[in-house]
């Protein structure tokens, strides 16, 4: 397989304190990583160490195939970044902005002016592109950053915690056309984020770190179903205790309640519910509603938070 | 490496000359055209144009505008939360830091003989006699030449104080009070040493040669200035300066 970003025992310590610790990653191009964690966990010195900002302790990285301690200009040369920061010039103009980022990656000035254009029109500033930049709200600079991190047409754009600071209407705004812009370019990003409904709309891949350590990794309904199992919960009539028994009895049921007309049953694995609702119609039950939940990327997040506390 | 330096200064005139909305930095900058262009030569009247003293001692002028602007580089990059993505993008440490180093420097000469120019034009108006004025030569090159190189070094000693420096104030003011010790103790010293020690010190300059002073002079400066700006090379690197 080929990855766009690829560690092995990455770790970079601050004195005592150890940032990133020993992390092994693997991300695929193409592919949309999310990289959760609390404050503080390491995401943001991952990503300097990933693009060759920091030098790691131990462990090394490729990104893109470049070794982020001998080949860091290349590997900033193929990626785009929104940091911590937005990174702005509030004293230029937002078309002024993407000039000089247009200027700094080399693209031909007839190519520039145009891709300039068409980052500006699909973000809705295309307009208000002479204004002087530090006089927009957070949302719109955000908009302007993640314009100037696509820009030159990236392989791999890392993104700090693109939302955060950002009210819900315009981090709404701000995912939708993020997401809109990487389907359409075709690009590997790699979102740090403690926002997890932006985790889950998001990616396709996700990591969880804290204190510097990847608790986890996979799809976000692998890591749902990792750390917590589905739950099903049926209403109806009819849940006498021979019928409680012949469910506690079934091998995929890892634990059963039932209350006041309700059964809500934790299941073992993600399996086949179709066996269950059979036994109990032809035990007589007589059954309203069948809901099968599974856990939400919240529950999973704090449910391994917990398990490593 | 080049179209680098030059895309790193071009940002730097349009940041440096947008400050305070843009029309407040162009009339100061209108304002500075006005005194070293058109009031100092008006007061100074033609020896503004023919003592080769007064050009020379106009000097320190390329220091000072060096210093407004020098000062802003990494500091105000720092303050403003735009350091870590221009350190994020593609050009080199070198291009980074030589692009904001020729923006300062080509600023301060670009405003010097913008001056002379100006005060040239200002003193052969009100001076007009059928015959052009103009500067003596070997003055104008001398200054030209020290205020360049001076200029080399007060960007390069910039870069080290910017690049520490938390905030561009702290970077102006530990900037200005520098150059100032640079340019004002001599001339104090000088004027306090004994009488006599004095006089033997004019005596041993009126013996030597003034071309070799200027050429040993000359010569100091550019090797302070390759001293400087290897520091400021070693100084300016990525991974120190996240860290920073």
């Amino acid at each position: 397989m080929d990855y766009a970003v690829e560690t092995q025992g990455l770790t970079r310590s601050f004195g005592p304190l150890v940032a990133v610790d020993a992390i092994d990653l693997q991300v695929p191009r193409g592919t949309i990583f999310g990289f959760l964690g609390p404050n503080g966990a390491g995401k943001t010195t991952t990503i300097r160490l990933l693009l060759g900002l920091l030098e790691p302790t131990a462990g090394s990285a490729r990104v893109l195939g470049y070794d982020t301690q001998t080949q860091a200009d290349r590997i900033r040369q193929h990626s785009g970044a929104l940091l911590e920061h937005s990174g702005i010039y509030e004293r230029l103009s937002a078309e002024d902005n993407l000039e000089f980022y247009g200027r700094v990656w080399h693209i031909p000035a007839g190519e520039r002016k145009a891709r300039i254009k068409e980052l500006l029109t699909h973000l809705g500033l295309w307009e208000r592109r002479k204004e002087i930049a530090g006089s927009w709200s957070r949302g719109m600079k955000q908009k302007l950053a993640v314009a100037r991190a696509l820009l030159h047409r990236p392989s791999l754009v890392f993104l700090d915690e693109p939302t955060a600071g950002l009210d819900p209407v315009a981090a709404a705004a701000l995912r939708d056309d993020l997401a809109a812009l990487v389907a359409e370019e075709g690009v590997t990003v790699f979102l740090t984020t403690h926002n997890l409904a932006e985790a889950e709309k998001l990616c396709r891949l996700i990591g969880v770190i804290r204190q510097g350590r990847l608790l986890a990794i996979g799809s976000p309904d692998s890591l749902r179903s990792s750390v917590m199992h589905p739950r099903l919960e049926i209403t109806g009539r009819g849940f006498n205790e021979q019928v409680i028994a012949a469910i506690k009895a079934r091998p995929e049921v890892a634990s059963l309640q039932a209350q006041d007309g309700h059964l809500i049953i934790d299941l073992r694995a993600n399996l086949e519910v179709a066996p269950l609702v059979s036994l109990l119609v032809n035990a007589g039950v007589e059954i309203e509603e069948v809901c099968k939940q599974k856990a939400s990327l919240e529950e999973a997040f704090l449910t391994l938070m917990e398990m490593e506390k | 490496m080049i179209a680098d330096i030059v895309t790193i200064a071009w940002k730097e005139y349009k940041d440096f000359l947008l400050q305070r909305g843009g029309r407040g930095m162009l009339t100061s900058l209108a304002l500075m055209v006005v005194v070293f262009g058109v009031f100092l030569p008006l007061q100074s009247g033609r020896s503004w144009v023919e003592s080769p003293v007064s050009l020379v001692s106009w000097v320190w002028l390329p220091l000072f505008l060096v210093t407004g602007m020098i000062a802003d580089s990494f500091a105000g990059e720092r303050e403003r939360h735009t350091l870590e993505t221009l350190l994020a993008s593609r050009l080199s440490d070198r291009a980074i830091l030589l692009g904001k180093m020729a923006a300062a420097i080509g600023y301060a000469l670009g405003m010097t003989v913008l001056f002379l120019i100006v005060g040239l034009i200002t003193v052969n108006v009100t001076n007009w006699d059928g015959q052009l004025l103009l500067y003596p030569a070997a003055s104008l090159v001398a200054m030209l030449g020290f205020g360049g190189l001076a200029a080399v070094l007060v960007a390069g000693l910039g870069v080290l104080v910017s690049l520490r420096a938390a905030t561009v104030r702290q970077a102006a003011q530990s900037l200005s009070v520098g150059i100032l010790i640079l340019v004002w103790v001599p001339f104090m010293i000088m004027l306090f040493l004994p009488r006599d020690v004095q006089q033997r010190l004019l005596a041993i300059l009126q013996t030597l040669d003034t071309r070799l002073i200027v050429a040993v002079l000359l010569v100091a400066l550019l090797v302070l200035d390759t001293v400087v700006v290897g520091l400021a090379m070693v100084r300016f690197q990525r991974t120190r300066l996240i860290l920073d």
